[in-house]
């Protein structure tokens, strides 16, 4: 089999920086129509967070896999490290819109004339020199080890030594522990902290969670478009349908961890607790129930059966009703307590989202046609192709 | 009384490719009893997917409702009891006991509709065709409807290079 390199298509670069315009053009739309600029922070805040959080899914997926030596997924294995590719840029327009005054208009407890007994106990955290120093221990430690990760597993592609196989390994065990910690703080800073005097210990794995679904959701969406791109010959049913079966799983995974959060704070009735989805149920009803909808029963019921999980026809609709509903669980925890009432669905959030999107799909396929995108050297790669799964 | 005729093999890829060559002549094998599972043996025997999954998911329906309506009974009719001022019908509270339930009934189902369909577990009476299916042999099971069958099915398996074959009434 060839190595399937190719060229970037000039129709894809069009359409991406097409998105893009779109995004900038919404944002200008934000900026002079009197949206506020608390608006605008959220949003890019928002989307920065998810495309960021899909991106790092993308490289948890190919270091988790390396470390457990499982070899289906090496057939997909380049989509997850191009997937990481945006981490960088997403870096960038994070520290952008923090220095550019993003900071003071989200979170609280920057402000001094605001702190009140609960945010003076927690300024040993949360105040702005720690924040910046632990932002660029993330951004640092996430590039840097995207980046060897990358670049051992494309020297292993030369000539499949074993030396790389093992240090690849060892990457990931690294990746996967500084991740732990990292996903769970991170998610305290920058979503946690909206709302700074409530607190859930359940909250870093909750977020985890839904990135881990809309990023496998993301990585489907990419082989599908490689797919019709007439690329990824080698993925077979079988490879669609252990992605299925993540994309199932995890999504159930996601709604044990929210409803764990959920019926703990429900059940003690603590004000300081409850205030967080008092807020949610009775501003944000719709889009709080309609979440649960999206993420949860979606694909509980479409993706149950066995050959629906092995056809794009099924497989790839849900997967963008998981995008999209994660994007809602997103919006549904910036958005009450970075903006509150004035909070809404229109031209700035649907016209930013599709900006982002457009372009992390640029930063992935440019990063896609870089390497070949069959890694045939990798030792567990005639393992992958022989894969076969029952259920 | 049904009539079969059992043999086995020494190795597995033996086992499929004789499999192939049997159907190739029209015989249809009942059965294969082997010490491990192969890869693609259901395949090559024609066996449809399990329905077991089915079985899981009426299971877990069952389950699922009984535990639900049981606790919506209980808390609001038989005998309800105020806990921190929540509601009688409080469903957050019935959720971990209905989806316990929900697992627990899918699981059981499908364990005793395994064991019923494979008749093995306890009471059942278990056949043993041949006693080097108890070991380390690929014992294949041709089932027989006609005597006349006999001779011409015990060619077939020699000739697939079966061994041990032996006619069973």
């Amino acid at each position: 089999m060839e190595n399937q390199s190719f060229t970037l298509p000039k129709k894809l670069i069009n359409v991406a920086i097409g998105m893009v315009i779109i995004g900038l053009i919404s944002l200008a739309y934000g900026y002079f129509g009197g949206l506020g600029g608390e608006r605008i922070a959220a949003n890019l805040l928002m989307n920065n967070v998810y495309f960021l959080g899909i991106a790092l899914i993308g490289l948890f997926f190919v270091a988790v896999h390396a470390i457990a030596e499982s070899g289906w997924q090496v057939s997909v294995q380049r989509i997850g490290e191009a997937m990481s590719a945006f981490i960088p840029v997403a870096g960038v327009l994070m520290a952008l819109l923090f220095i550019l005054g993003g900071m003071h208009a989200l979170y609280e407890w920057t402000h001094a004339d605001h702190m009140d007994a609960i945010l003076l106990k927690k300024a040993a955290y949360l105040n702005i020199p720690f924040f910046s120093i632990r932002f660029a221990v993330y951004f640092a430690g996430w590039i840097v080890l995207a980046h060897l990760i990358r670049k051992t597993s494309a020297k292993l592609d030369l000539n499949g030594e074993i030396f790389y196989f093992n240090r690849l390994r060892m990457l990931s065990a690294l990746f996967i522990v500084f991740y732990a910690v990292t996903s769970v703080t991170s998610s305290w800073d920058w979503l946690m902290s909206i709302d700074a005097h409530w607190f859930s210990t359940l909250y870093g794995w909750y977020i985890f969670s839904g990135m881990l679904v809309s990023g496998v959701a993301v990585l489907i969406i990419i082989l599908f478009i490689l797919k019709r791109m007439g690329l990824m010959t080698h993925v077979n049913d079988e490879h669609v349908h252990d992605l299925g079966k993540y994309l199932f799983g995890f999504s159930i995974f996601w709604a044990y961890l929210w409803f764990s959060q959920y019926m703990l704070i429900w059940y003690a009735n603590i004000p300081e607790e409850t205030v967080y989805f008092y807020t949610r149920i009775n501003q944000f009803g719709t889009i709080f129930y309609l979440n649960l909808v999206l993420n949860l029963v979606v694909p509980l019921l479409l993706l149950m059966t066995r050959n629906s999980k092995r056809m794009f026809l099924v497989l790839l609709p849900v997967a963008i009703v998981v995008f999209i509903g994660h994007w809602i669980d997103l919006y549904q925890i910036v958005m009450p307590g970075a903006v509150g009432e004035e909070a809404g669905i229109g031209l700035l959030e649907i016209g930013l989202t599709i900006g982002y999107a457009g372009l992390f799909l640029l930063v992935v396929f440019r990063s896609l046609s870089k390497h070949p995108l069959v890694p045939k050297n990798h030792p567990l790669y005639k393992e992958s192709l022989e894969y076969h799964t029952n259920y | 009384m049904n009539k079969y005729i059992t043999a086995y093999y020494n190795d597995e890829e033996d086992l499929l490719k004789g499999i192939k060559q049997l159907k190739s002549k029209g015989i249809d094998v009942a059965d294969v009893m082997t010490p491990f599972p192969v890869h693609g043996l259901d395949k090559a025997l024609g066996f449809r997917r399990s329905r077991l999954t089915r079985v899981a998911f009426i299971g877990g329906a069952i389950g699922g409702l009984t535990g639900f309506l049981f606790q919506a009974w209980v808390f609001t009719k038989a005998y309800p009891l105020n806990f921190g001022g929540k509601p009688f019908f409080a469903v957050p509270s019935f959720i971990p006991v209905t989806f316990e339930m929900t697992v627990l009934f899918a699981a059981f189902s499908m364990v005793i509709a395994f064991f019923i369909r494979s008749n093995i577990g306890p009471g059942a009476k278990t056949i043993i065709h041949d006693e080097r299916s108890t070991d380390d042999r690929f014992l294949l099971v041709v089932d027989i409807q006609e005597d006349e069958e006999v001779k011409q099915v015990e060619k077939a398996l020699a000739e697939a290079g079966a061994l041990g074959i032996q006619f069973k009434a």
